[in-house]
């Protein structure tokens, strides 16, 4: 598909990260610049390695919600890990936490320690809009990871996952594979995570856009919690409503294990399923084959880490090296990759355990 | 209160159960479900496979309720249950705990769940504590230790211990263990509930705690012992998830206090303590269970689920008022 350079890109950047060598990553994923991304692709190691040079120490602040969930755990180790790999970055992370106002204190002692970049993965992305945008004024970069700020001034660089994408992604994989069994009139059964979330809605609406390409559309769609638990008892029942089903999409991996659960509890295997966001656990379950899960589409954590990567570079006011621009993009959208049975060895290692 | 002795409760005569608008008002919502499952999807509803999909959703919370009923009905709340499984499942499915194999993960669940359910009575009945904050402590807390001990992580019930997911895999006469699991302790309950002289206690604590203390019953150990079985529900109920859903997780369970509470009240248990029934708790409990599968059978959202769910509360709770005017 049209895009191959970049999945190569990232390809390359998840096998360079545990190298050090690191930029390539997060550049490649821009839509806006893949031509030159692609251009250049063969460079990238060379030009890597002289932005990973210690350069002037920079204090790096960091704030994200609390766990509850495998992909936020994920989030804060891999920022973590990034940040361990500077001899040059002094990493501050604060707290986690749930409560929008604690985090918003959160956010503002970190001002007050006038730390040079901020890394912020806000609990909403408009309730701390306020406080993002006093870190901007008081002269402070702030690096937005995944839940955007409303208002273009709380944050110098944007960089997150594509939701949209993801359901267009699992869309093409279920609407190819059914094509080419040459289902006509199949039955597809769509699990999401928390119904009212944007980012559900997007996923959703990426996935009804991709399937009506193939003439297919959603049978039946039903919300669950991300949880396990509520993955077991939303799938139990839709199995139960549909007899024959052709295709599952399950927006999330974490509440996959319940689905799967469930279809092992009925003994279904006559669809195939497509995951979520790529956690380690679904990638194994890929891996084996054994099961219904034929594919995940990735939404991936190693986004905080190259958030801190590009955290670095504003404050060391360098650009990216595979760009031409000398300062870092405004915003940079990671693509979501389909991981099958054939490419699943290469994606284990960027798997989150749930 | 003349309502609270217990022998009026048991040994009612026939008419006058029948009077009692909760129970044939439950069964008519049920009937009424079943009839509106039958009308919109007769090729899906009255399967088998998804009568038994409905029994294995409701074991669960199901066993819970169980615990809930007695715990109301002796006048108090417990609203840890949901948390207080969610750490028993988390104990039992630590690598260290997995290592030892599937019967101590079971007994750690279980030992997990009655020790909770012992500190909140503890709590309440020698410390005091009003029953809601004590379990409204236990909710945070044990939510908290559940997240710390599972670092956020959904922990997998390991391959060596697939006998626990097998509760939930094997069927005997088409019925998955898990649901014998129900039957048998909504059986056990019932006995201790009606026909034993803990239960009898139960409703006389419940019913007016004086004039039980003054009846020579140990109102402080009785009400102690009460959240230790609610808590010993809750660990039975983290097995069940378990199988369910081959993980232990601090996410499990969440919000089951509401559902569990709003069974045991559509089922005609008072709050305010001393009169209530397993069997109607039971049955509040499956109208729940059976509007979620109807609502998913026909591809309605959760936003719709709650209303009903919510008016459904409102509306058994009016009606029993009104029961219980016309019936004195």
């Amino acid at each position: 598909m049209t895009q191959t350079p970049g999945r190569r890109g990232f390809l390359l950047g998840g096998a360079v990260l545990g190298a050090g060598a690191l930029v390539s990553a997060c550049t490649s994923n821009e839509p806006a610049a893949q031509p030159s991304a692609a251009a250049a692709a063969a460079t990238t190691e060379a030009a890597a390695g002289g932005n990973d040079q210690p350069g002037t120490q920079v204090t790096i602040g960091f704030s994200a919600p609390a766990a509850d969930h495998g992909w936020i755990a994920a989030i804060a180790k891999n920022a973590e890990a990034a940040a361990k790999q500077y001899s040059d970055v002094v990493f501050k992370p604060v707290e986690p936490t749930n409560d929008i106002n604690q985090q918003i204190s959160a956010v503002e002692s970190l001002i007050q320690a006038k730390v040079d970049v901020l890394v912020l993965l806000p609990n909403d992305g408009q309730q701390l809009n306020q406080v993002a945008r006093q870190a901007m004024d008081a002269g402070i970069p702030v690096v937005n990871l995944d839940r955007v700020f409303p208002d273009k001034l709380s944050y110098r660089t944007w960089i997150g996952g594509d939701n949209y994408g993801m359901g267009v992604a699992a869309g093409h994989y279920i609407g190819k594979t059914l094509k080419e069994k040459g289902v006509s009139n199949p039955v597809i059964v769509e699990i999401q995570g928390i119904a009212t979330l944007p980012l559900t809605q997007d996923r959703s609406k990426g996935f009804a856009d991709a399937l009506k390409s193939y003439g297919f559309s959603v049978t039946a769609k039903q919300d669950a919690q991300f949880t396990v638990e509520s993955g077991t008892e939303v799938a139990a029942n839709l199995l139960q409503a549909h007899k024959k089903i052709d295709a599952i999409w399950n927006h999330d991996d974490d509440q996959g294990i319940g689905v799967l659960a469930a279809i092992k509890e009925a003994g279904r295997s006559e669809f195939i399923m497509v995951g979520g966001a790529g956690s380690a656990n679904a990638m194994r379950e890929i891996q084996s084959g054994s099961g219904v899960l034929a594919a995940t589409v990735t939404y991936s954590p190693t986004m905080a880490s190259s958030a801190i990567k590009l955290a670095r570079l504003i404050a060391q006011g360098k650009g990216m090296s595979d760009l031409t621009e000398n300062q870092v993009p405004q915003s940079i959208t990671l693509a979501s990759e389909t991981v099958t049975k054939d490419n699943v060895a290469t994606y284990l290692p960027l798997g989150f355990e749930s | 209160m003349t309502e609270a002795t217990p022998t009026n409760v048991a040994r009612r005569p026939f008419l006058g159960r029948i009077g009692e608008v909760p129970h044939v008002g439950l069964v008519a919502a049920l009937v009424l479900l079943a009839i509106v499952g039958l009308a919109t999807r007769p090729e899906n509803f009255a399967t088998s496979s998804n009568l038994v999909s409905i029994l294995a959703l409701a074991s669960t919370i199901g066993v819970i309720t169980v615990g809930m009923t007695f715990v109301i009905i002796g006048g108090g709340i417990d609203l840890s249950v949901g948390a207080v499984m969610a750490l028993s499942s988390v104990w039992a499915t630590t690598l260290a705990t997995q290592s030892y194999g599937p019967a101590v993960m079971i007994l750690c669940a279980v030992l997990v769940g009655t020790g909770a359910g012992l500190v909140n009575g503890f709590l309440i009945a020698y410390g005091r504590m009003v029953p809601f904050i004590a379990t409204l402590a236990m909710l945070v807390a044990a939510r908290g230790l559940a997240q710390r001990m599972s670092g956020q992580r959904t922990q997998l019930v390991q391959q060596a211990n697939t006998a626990i997911v097998e509760l939930s895999t094997t069927r005997v006469l088409g019925l998955p263990l898990l649901v014998y699991v129900f039957a048998l302790v909504v059986a056990l309950g019932w006995i201790l509930l009606n026909r034993t002289t803990f239960g009898r206690r139960t409703y006389a604590v419940g019913g007016n705690p004086e004039a039980a203390r003054l009846a020579g019953i140990d109102v402080r150990r009785h009400t102690m012992l009460l959240y230790g079985l609610s808590g010993l529900c809750c660990g039975i109920a983290a097995v069940l998830i378990m199988a369910r859903t081959t993980t232990g997780s601090s996410t499990h369970g969440d919000l089951y206090e509401l559902d569990a509470i709003a069974a045991v009240i559509i089922g005609g248990t008072l709050l305010s303590g001393g009169r209530g029934t397993i069997i109607g708790s039971i049955l509040g409990l499956l109208i729940f269970t059976v509007i979620t599968n109807l609502f998913i059978l026909n591809g309605l959202n959760t936003s719709d689920q709650l209303i009903a769910k919510g008016l459904i509360i409102v509306v058994a709770v009016l009606m029993q008022r009104r029961g219980a005017l016309t019936g004195t």
